[in-house]
């Protein structure tokens, strides 16, 4: 079966969805990142979400429960590149997504993540993944 | 009067025809002219109730047209299923009903995302929903 690719950063997770989801392959992806999450042991989650043209409840519902999932396995998610039509939609469908953090787009995702998940620098520093100036 | 240019009839028999349908409303609404918020608005919607037809009507089919009325242009789509029916429709509209696992946003939130809602059904009878945006 199809399924989206899940790509480690460090001690990230990152996620970007490209396909217009049928609704197991959400369900998949939801399972595929929990289980990453346990053996890796990854601090955040960072899905992309820019190149979806809708964000129906099941898809939200979907956001929403990795989002859920993911905290109580103390790992923090970010949700970025929602399209403006798209939150417009989402909204008026009657989804306001509580509980799950969004940013504008990766670069601003990836800063809330480092900024949430604390000692986050230094760990990278030592894997190299983030230069010692950024640190 | 309302003049039906173009007419399609598109099964929705598994999740990938529910992708299928909501492209084609796409494709319609994109020729039709529609906005990027229009298009998204009449396709959340029928990918709201083209799942509701899969998962509550077991399986069905949807009628795309693309419609004139004078200088108006549209997208109506029509959901009919031969399921178990709906016994209270007043009710099945309210946010946060449902009878399956998801959160009950479908058939309210969709018909706040289309200018005409239409639904008929009664217990043992299917499904008939039907839906239209004008540009």
């Amino acid at each position: 079966m199809e399924r989206i690719p899940i790509l480690r950063m460090g001690r990230f997770l990152l996620v970007t969805i490209q396909v217009d989801m049928h609704d197991r392959l959400a369900l998949a992806l939801q399972e595929d990142l929990t289980s990453r999450l346990s053996t890796t042991g990854a601090r955040g989650v960072l899905i992309d979400i820019s190149s979806l043209t809708i964000v129906d409840s099941f898809i939200g519902r979907m956001i929403a429960n990795i989002s859920g999932m993911a905290r109580i396995m103390d790992a923090e998610t970010v949700v970025v590149g929602m399209q403006p039509a798209v939150a417009i939609t989402l909204v008026e469908l009657g989804l306001s997504l509580p509980g799950v953090r969004t940013a504008l787009d990766v670069e601003r995702g990836m800063h809330l993540l480092q900024r949430s998940v604390p000692g986050f620098d230094d760990d990278m520093a030592a894997e190299g993944v983030v230069g010692a100036d950024e640190a | 009067m309302t003049t039906v240019l173009k007419r399609d009839v598109l099964p929705l028999k598994s999740e990938q025809d529910v992708v299928l349908a909501r492209q084609a409303v796409r494709k319609v609404a994109i020729e039709q002219g529609f906005g990027i918020v229009d298009q998204t608005k009449i396709v959340t919607a029928a990918s709201e109730l083209g799942r509701n037809t899969l998962i509550h009507g077991g399986g069905g089919e949807m009628v795309i047209e693309t419609l004139l009325d004078g200088a108006r242009r549209g997208v109506r789509a029509t959901f009919t299923d031969r399921g178990k029916g709906i016994a209270d429709i007043a009710k099945a509209l309210k946010d946060g009903f449902t009878t399956g696992s998801g959160m009950g946003l479908g058939l309210g939130g969709s018909k706040r995302l289309v200018d005409h809602f239409e639904i008929r059904s009664a217990p043992g009878e299917g499904t008939c929903i039907t839906i239209a945006r004008w540009k």
